[in-house]
């Protein structure tokens, strides 16, 4: 009994193959491969919304959404709907163009990263020999998104929260790219399906094993400042920015800032997922056969899932632990402290490789 | 003519590049030509990936996109009121730009027609990451790019020297 995905799309594939011509076969999977990520996509995020406000009322003693089916698992569900129906409410004296513009380009790039992630064994849509780059590049669009947000809002909050968001955003994004890039160099390679082939025997986190660990921590902490999240929600501050870049936004337009900031955490724990704990890789011990056997038995999508779902768990855990920062307290804690130790990671890992001490 | 999809991927994508250059330049709009100028950037991402330089593509999005489209937004923020429509332009003014870029477009035309039109079938194949990297960090013919941004180090060092002496507190 084969549990993976993608005997499923084998199967699609060939039946498609067999009773249609070629460029129409293709252009159905190109569809429906789209389709699957935009529904993937809109399913995560009711789905984190929901575990985001249960994971919350549990460390605040309380008992969260009960109300909507059982558990108030259709909370979200409802949520939703009120979402799609709710009126998109025209502001006086803001630029439209920009204004509606900002974002769908906030949605663009987290869409375009959300593709690249690999969910299971062969389950991959966007798959360069350059893949940890790509996502690099591409997540970086979502600051433009949100400046124009923040400033065609045309609101002193807004622009605050924009520019805010802004600063936060390309400072942590220089140590997320120097903790990826530390295991790019124990592995030589930036394909992510390679990075996930080469972590069958033994995660990288254990591979590299001092700096690796390093680097994950690393990556978590500028990960989650990058999802403008507590306690880097700074750029959001509802306490002192009402809600920041996305204040004067209403409806649906609101709703796509909502659900990229979801996905981006997603997205987040994804690449540490991927590039640190062996995405869809199971729990290998090297000397211990039959463990590594049972392991086999689960499928490759519940792994990752698995380990994704942990890593936002951890991200929750944080955002209800500790205060907010001020902005001058993470500027320090990224340029001072974050990206030097990155850098010094980065040749500790390099002493690591030539010298040959990983496993 | 039979056309390919990468045909058709590339005319949408010139088209995109042709209409959003025009745009950016008509524009009353400052912050809304940094807007169009973006999509014209990510267009030319979208060609570099159609001939198979995903690295390029990548460094087009990273760079361009994300650095120094950035930077010329936060500069914006810091001029006056950006959201008013730019002023009226003297015609003198009009006439200079519309030579620069008449010249511009007579030195284009001038260099494709005299390389004689060769359609360069695309290059076959990704260029792999390693092969980049060794051309990057390399000493021998061709693999000589660390020297230059070594320099460009040195630049930044001098322009955040140039900036401290002048600051007055």
């Amino acid at each position: 009994m084969n549990l993976e995905l993608r005997t499923l799309m084998q199967l699609i594939d060939e039946g498609l193959r067999a009773n249609l011509p070629k460029f129409w076969a293709v252009a159905i999977e190109c569809l429906s491969v789209g389709l699957a990520l935009l529904a993937g996509y809109a399913v995560l995020a009711m789905l984190l919304i929901y575990v985001e406000r249960k994971v919350c009322a549990w460390f605040q003693v309380r008992i969260g959404p009960n109300r909507v089916g059982p558990f108030g698992i259709f909370q979200t569900v409802a949520d939703t709907l009120k979402m799609l129906l709710k009126e998109v409410i025209p502001i006086n004296h803001v630029d439209r163009f920009l204004f509606y513009t900002a974002p769908f380009v906030v949605i663009a790039a987290s869409m375009l990263t959300f593709a690249a992630l690999p969910f299971a064994k062969g389950i991959q849509a966007i798959d360069f020999n350059i893949g940890v780059f790509y996502i690099m590049a591409i997540s970086s669009i979502s600051i433009l998104g949100i400046l124009l947000a923040g400033w065609s809002s045309n609101n002193k909050f807004s622009m605050i929260g924009a520019m805010r968001s802004g600063a936060q955003m390309i400072s942590y994004e220089l140590s997320v790219g120097l903790s990826l890039l530390a295991i790019v160099m124990l592995s030589g390679t930036m394909q992510l399906s390679t990075l996930v082939e080469q972590q069958a025997d033994l995660w990288f986190i254990f591979q590299g094993h001092v700096p690796a660990f390093i680097a994950f921590v690393i990556y978590l902490i500028a990960g989650h400042a990058e999802t403008n999240r507590g306690p880097f929600d700074l750029p959001e501050a509802e306490s002192e920015l009402t809600a920041g870049f996305h204040t004067e936004y209403s409806g649906i337009h609101f709703g796509f800032f909502y659900l990229a900031e979801y996905l981006n955490m997603f997205i987040i724990a994804g690449i540490a997922a991927t590039v640190f704990l062996g995405g869809w890789q199971p729990l290998h011990i090297p000397g211990l056969d039959g463990f590594n056997y049972v392991m086999d038995f689960i499928p490759s999508f519940i792994w990752f899932l698995a380990k994704v779902f942990f890593l936002i768990f951890l991200s929750l855990w944080v955002r209800w632990t500790f205060p907010r920062l001020r902005i001058d307290q993470l500027l320090h804690l990224e340029w001072k402290y974050l990206m030097p130790l990155s850098l010094l990671n980065i040749l500790i890992m390099a002493v690591l490789v030539v010298m040959g001490w990983h496993f | 003519m039979e056309i390919t999809s990468s045909q058709a991927a590339f005319a949408v994508l010139a088209a995109i590049i042709v209409i959003c250059s025009v745009l950016s330049v008509t524009t009353k709009r400052i912050l809304r030509s940094a807007t169009y100028l973006m999509f014209v950037l990510f267009a030319s991402a979208g060609i570099y990936l159609l001939l198979n330089y995903h690295f390029l593509a990548a460094v087009q999005a990273a760079i361009y996109a994300g650095g120094i489209l950035i930077l010329l937004i936060f500069s914006i923020f810091l001029t006056s009121r950006p959201g008013e429509k730019l002023i009226h332009i003297a015609a003198s003014q009009r006439v200079m730009s519309a030579l620069a870029a008449l010249f511009g477009f007579a030195i284009c035309t001038f260099v494709i027609v005299r390389s004689g039109l060769k359609i360069a079938a695309s290059a076959s194949g990704k260029i792999d990451m390693h092969v980049i990297g060794h051309a990057l960090m390399g000493s021998e013919k061709f693999q000589y790019l660390l020297p230059f941004e070594a320099i460009s180090i040195l630049l930044l060092a001098s322009i955040i020297g140039g900036i401290l002496i002048a600051r007055k507190r």
